[in-house]
């Protein structure tokens, strides 16, 4: 027996040889991992981001790469799991020695993610990460986009000015820190300003079935229901609604964004919904619909918020190797720290010391299964 | 009180459909005297049979469609390629260990139970599919506010109407007296010259097309279908079946119904989080004081 364990012990640190001797040349590779959720119930998320990610790479290769090298990036699927992540950033960071990390696009997978790389003092650059929790990890994680507190501030002012409610319902994701996130903070800034929550009710990510949550919330006769969820539940939630004669609008956050939300029956359950993101498709700036149309001549569909931010999230990380002139992890940093001003495809991105970014959100409304452009809401 | 009325509405529906799985479950249990661990699974393969019949069919995926004619056609389909599925799985998986010990049997249950949920993954892709609407889902009633739609009480007609059928198979055909004999003693039984093997095989086939259905009608209630969709029905279909007393069909029938509702009740009126918990917390204690389950006798008519 005991000969058996020590000739496992040989068979799997040969192995282990093998694979983390396989990435170490790349003498002409600078070599980028990202985790992604490339399967699983938000997928879309993970694909959006990944195409974003790509693009940005092979713009920069084909403008003859970085500090003379050319970009590798290497992309694990997470399919969609915290547990997941965990595995394949340390996979990225030990077997590939990637010099960053890109991702995630779910604040909990992120926040999984986020503590490896931290560890290992690579940096990390989070596309769509919006829990405010996740670049408090350390000094190596950033993000490209704006944080739920901005958030849930922009759909108070907009529940109240816009839509002219007083007396919303809640109905939140209890296993999702994005969720539970970003309606603690608008619960606090909807009282705040003047409004009411008549009802917080809860649900798990996978459930199927939100009547009996919903027949509660309607028994309250809410003016309007909050729904900080992901897109998947948030179609079945809308259907669901609509079915036990609940006719208020619904609204929610950047989670919605994907074009899977107004698939089947889901579109329209939504009709006269809306939701807060990060950029609308509908912006005429030249960047935008520049961005559009070589991801159309790409992928031959349509890019999300996710595939902007994505992008950037990509751009930013190459101009820090940039002006550090290394691909040194800890150079990389304080030159990421340092961004200012940077023009990316979703407006102008500042680092500040939290290492977020501050930027403007959009609020988009939901038309015949179409994201249309409602309000701009400035920081 | 109308809040109470669509809550009703909610449980009876959503515990239709685990009765529905949970009779495959004790119907089985009472042939064979073994768990069959994938037939949540094979509720999933019913789901995805009809999500493919009705985009074969031409329903555009989540879209409209009206014609009741089609949808019980892609109903019948869906319970025939899952019978096909309960059969194939018998007689690949589960016959060649008919005379090996029930632990074993019962490990090969699970394998084959992950070897469904994930060659679905690889096959179907592992993101939600949006199910197709098959019956447009219209306002119902109104009472006083509490609106039952359509599609809640058609999947609650059509899972009685297969109760009833299965009922009268088991009462009043000859298959069923065989089913009745098998599962009161097999040796007997095939001393009398029933042949067992048919016997096992039918079973598997009605059991496994009723969870077929039962995926229809989870499709038709909660459009989004994906292949592991069927671990948490089919576990709670298990639970519905021993708490009604498992082999025993009309029971089968009742826990399902009972989950259903204790399930809806838990999460509207105490707390989404705790859904589970107290719901098996009281099958627990039901169990303690029943352990026969609600409808198990100690010498019941099995099947």
């Amino acid at each position: 027996m005991k000969k058996f364990f020590l000739s496992l012990v040989v068979i799997i640190s040969g192995l282990f040889f093998t694979f983390s001797g396989c990435n170490k040349g790349g003498g002409n590779e600078i070599i980028i991992g990202e985790f992604a959720s490339l399967t699983g119930p938000n997928a879309t998320f993970g694909i959006s981001s990944t195409n974003g990610l790509k693009l940005a790479v092979e713009e920069l290769n084909g403008s003859g790469g970085l500090l003379g090298k050319q970009i590798k990036l290497i992309t694990y699927d997470n399919q969609g799991k915290p547990s997941e992540s965990q595995t394949v950033v340390q996979r990225l960071i030990k077997n590939d020695n990637v010099v960053a990390v890109i991702g995630e696009v779910a604040s909990s997978n992120s926040k999984a993610g986020a503590p490896i790389c931290q560890q290992n003092k690579i940096p990390m650059v989070t596309p769509a990460s919006t829990n405010p929790e996740v670049t408090a990890i350390g000094d190596y994680i950033f993000r490209v986009c704006f944080i739920d507190p901005f958030q849930a501030t922009v759909l108070t002012k907009f529940a109240i000015n816009s839509l002219k409610v007083k007396r919303v319902a809640v109905l939140k994701d209890v296993k999702n820190a994005y969720s539970t996130g970003l309606a603690d903070f608008f619960e606090k800034e909807f009282k705040a300003a003047g409004g009411e929550i008549i009802e917080v009710q809860s649900y798990s990510a996978g459930d199927k079935d939100f009547k009996a949550q919903l027949t509660a919330i309607k028994s309250r006769n809410p003016e309007a229901i909050f729904i900080p969820g992901y897109y998947t539940d948030v179609g079945l939630i809308a259907i669901q609604a609509r079915e036990i004669g609940i006719t208020v609008p619904l609204f929610g956050g950047d989670g919605w964004e994907s074009e899977k939300l107004t698939e089947g029956k889901a579109k329209d359950a939504l009709e006269g919904c809306f939701f807060s993101t990060h950029v609308s498709t509908e912006n005429p700036d030249p960047a935008i619909q520049n961005f559009i149309s070589k991801y159309k001549a790409k992928y031959n569909s349509m890019p999300d918020a996710m595939s902007f931010l994505a992008y950037d999230a990509g751009m930013i990380l190459f101009d820090a190797m940039k002006r550090a002139g290394t691909t040194d992890p800890e150079k990389v940093r304080n030159e990421l720290a340092k961004t200012k001003d940077y023009s990316g495809v979703t407006g102008k991105i500042s680092i500040n010391e939290q290492r977020n970014a501050i930027k403007p959100a959009v609020i988009l409304e939901i038309k015949g299964g179409q994201f249309k452009y409602k309000e701009t809401v400035a920081p | 009180m109308t809040e109470f009325i669509q809550q009703v509405f909610n449980g009876l529906s959503l515990g239709s459909i685990y009765a529905l799985i949970a009779l495959g479950y004790t119907m089985i249990y009472g042939i064979l005297r073994f768990i069959n661990f994938a037939h949540g699974d094979v509720f999933m393969i019913g789901a995805f049979s009809g999500y493919y019949l009705g985009i074969m069919f031409a329903f555009s995926s989540g879209g409209g469609g009206t014609s009741l004619a089609l949808a019980i056609l892609i109903l019948l389909g869906a319970m025939a390629i899952s019978g096909l599925l309960g059969f194939t799985i018998e007689k690949l998986a589960y016959k060649p260990l008919r005379k090996s010990p029930k632990l074993t049997i019962l490990i090969t249950a699970i394998g084959v139970s992950l070897f469904l949920e994930y060659s679905g993954q690889l096959i179907f892709g592992a993101d939600p599919k949006s199910f197709p609407s098959l019956l447009e889902n219209k306002p119902l009633i109104n009472l006083s506010g509490a609106v039952i739609g359509s599609n809640p009480v058609v999947v609650l007609i059509t899972a009685g109407l297969l109760m009833l059928g299965l009922r009268m198979i088991v009462m009043k055909t000859k298959i069923g007296t065989a089913m009745r004999a098998v599962s009161y003693n097999p040796t007997a039984a095939s001393l009398m010259g029933i042949n067992i093997n048919a016997v096992i095989s039918f079973t598997f086939i009605i059991g496994s097309s009723l969870a077929g259905a039962a995926g229809i009608l989870y499709g038709l209630n909660y459009p989004s279908i994906d292949p592991l969709m069927g671990i948490l029905p089919g576990l709670k279909a298990f639970v519905a079946a021993v708490l009604g007393g498992i082999g025993n069909i009309p029971g089968a029938a009742l826990g399902g119904m009972i989950i259903g509702l204790l399930e809806t009740f838990v999460t509207g009126y105490i707390s989404p989080t705790y859904r589970d918990a107290i719901a098996f917390g009281i099958l627990i204690l039901l169990l303690l004081f029943k352990p026969t389950g609600l409808l198990g006798k100690k010498e019941t008519e099995k099947v």
